[in-house]
């Protein structure tokens, strides 16, 4: 069966919704958890320190935490080879363009795939910078909250995150509603409620990310 | 009227193609755009030249023989065939843009005439039923509920034109082949087949080197029969449900 459904080009983008649905998840609890900033330094560093002791004391210190990220690891990488392989065969199902060309709907198409590309790229990024801390000069390993600080008194720190995030939202956009469709979930009757909550879930994700730094910049959080 | 076209001309498969410009002239309102052709076409005939090559058939929408893409729409601005539409879209001193269906599926043969056996191979993969042929059965010996007939008959409106491959700018085959799985997977008769035919006619359409599907609807915004976009979904959930069983087997 894996097999079928790694062969099948419908299969492929089957991978790709769930995948993205995972990381959808898991985005709306990161982004849930970031808005502790506003309540000071000692809760948003404990939450962070409470992060690696979730489960225990079945789970060992940071079990949880790795079990988390083996999963999203799992899924970027399926996520992204799934894009790649299907964009890939897109791209060379249609080799000639028309001579007369028009403004086409390709454009969410276009945004997904770029976005995708600014969305690998900043997540990279985004571990290098405030969990290994290896692009991040001053970094403090144990106090993320000085951290987050640290980053977005940068102007490249603020420029990059915000892009990305709305890169994110777009993304989502499409993609909510595009899982639902390759999952075989939409229908007619659906099909309003499905793109709204596309659109509730993009902008809410986008707005609670972006109010970071920009809390930062304008001295909010400090 | 008087036009400018701009055509697409190849001599075969294997030569390099480009735009060629000829001027029409004494066009009526009330032509097809195909009788427009059929008029250049005896200009180029008694000029000696080659007449440009187009698919047609049936002239009233019902076939699917007829493609072209027309300034940059396949089967032009109206939502029909090429054959039902009408000179009265164009204004006199248009200029207009005549190209073949692209995609790496459909190689262009001559001219405007592309090859869509492809087509054909993805039905014969699965879009039939096996039934007892002879004289026709009761038609009340195999009862259908009504929103069941319709839903079938929505998509068994699909002439198999290629406009939603022509239109998709991932050369993707998912509309046609979704409306013929939907058609007959709905229905008692292809209850048999449900999943091999769904199974099978995916996988057909991934080899003949289709794209897929990216959700931007210009297949269905193109269809002259408007198969709706939500046919992908429910072949999608056909797909999962099939593999699923597949898979227990
Ligand atoms: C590694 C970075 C990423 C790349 C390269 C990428 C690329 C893509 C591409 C090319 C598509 C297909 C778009 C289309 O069909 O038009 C897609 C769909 C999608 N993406 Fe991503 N993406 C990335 C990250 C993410 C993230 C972080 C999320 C989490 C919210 C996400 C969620 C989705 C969803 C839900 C879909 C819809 C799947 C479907 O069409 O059925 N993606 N992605
Ligand atoms: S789905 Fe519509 S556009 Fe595609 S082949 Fe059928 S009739 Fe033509
Ligand atoms: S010629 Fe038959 S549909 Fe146009």
């Amino acid at each position: 069966m894996t097999r079928t459904i790694w062969d099948s080009s419908v299969g492929k983008k089957t991978v790709m919704a769930v995948s993205g649905l995972i990381m959808l998840l898991y985005l709306v609890v990161h982004m849930l958890g970031n808005l502790k900033i506003f309540f000071g330094s000692g809760e948003f560093n404990h939450y962070a320190h409470w992060l690696r002791t979730i489960g225990e004391p079945f789970m060992h210190y940071e079990w949880t935490l790795w079990v988390i990220r083996v999963v999203l690891l799992v899924a970027v990488i399926a996520h992204a080879t799934s894009a790649y392989q299907l964009s890939r065969r897109d791209i060379k199902a249609r080799p000639s363009k028309y001579v007369h060309k028009r403004p086409r709907a390709s454009y969410a198409t276009r945004t997904m795939r770029w976005g995708g590309i600014i969305l690998g790229l900043f997540i990279v990024w985004h571990i290098l910078d405030l969990t290994t801390g290896t692009v991040h000069p001053g970094f403090e390993s144990g106090r993320p909250y000085q951290n987050v600080v640290d980053t977005f008194s940068t102007w490249y720190g603020n420029v990059i995150y915000i892009v990305a995030m709305l890169a994110l939202g777009l993304h989502i956009r499409h993609g909510f509603w595009s899982a639902a469709q390759t999952l075989g979930v939409g229908s007619r009757t659906r099909d309003r409620a499905l793109k709204t909550i596309a659109n509730v879930l993009a902008l809410v994700l986008t707005v609670g990310f972006i109010s970071v730094p920009v809390a930062v910049m304008t001295g909010v959080v400090s | 009227m008087k036009l400018t076209l701009r055509v697409w001309r190849q001599k075969n498969a294997d030569a390099e193609g480009a735009m060629s410009t000829y001027e029409v002239d004494g066009i009526s309102s009330d032509m097809s755009f195909l009788e427009m052709l059929d008029t250049l076409n005896e200009e180029l005939i008694l000029k000696g030249e080659d007449p440009v090559a187009f698919d047609h058939d049936c002239r009233e929408g019902i076939c699917g023989a007829c493609s072209l893409v027309i300034n940059g729409d396949a089967h032009g601005p109206e939502r029909t065939t090429t054959c039902q539409l009408h000179m009265r879209s164009f204004k006199d001193g248009d200029t207009i843009d005549i190209e073949p269906w692209r995609a790496s599926a459909f190689p262009v043969i001559k001219d405007l005439v592309v090859d869509r056996s492809a087509f054909d191979r993805i039905i014969q993969a699965g879009g039939y039923i096996t039934a007892p042929t002879g004289t026709a059965p009761e038609a009340h010996a195999t009862p259908v509920p009504k929103p069941d007939a319709d839903y079938a008959f929505e998509h068994a409106e699909c002439i198999g034109c290629g406009a939603c491959v022509a239109a998709c700018p991932n050369g993707a085959a998912m509309l046609f082949t979704s409306a013929k799985i939907n058609h007959l997977n709905v229905l008692p008769q292809g209850a048999p087949e449900r999943e091999s035919r769904v199974l099978d006619m995916v996988a057909q359409m991934d080899d003949e080197g289709f794209g897929g599907c990216t959700l931007t609807g210009e297949c269905a915004t193109a269809c002259p029969k408007g198969i709706p976009l939500m046919s992908i979904t429910n072949m999608n959930r056909e797909w999962l449900r099939a593999t699923r069983k597949a898979g227990k087997r």
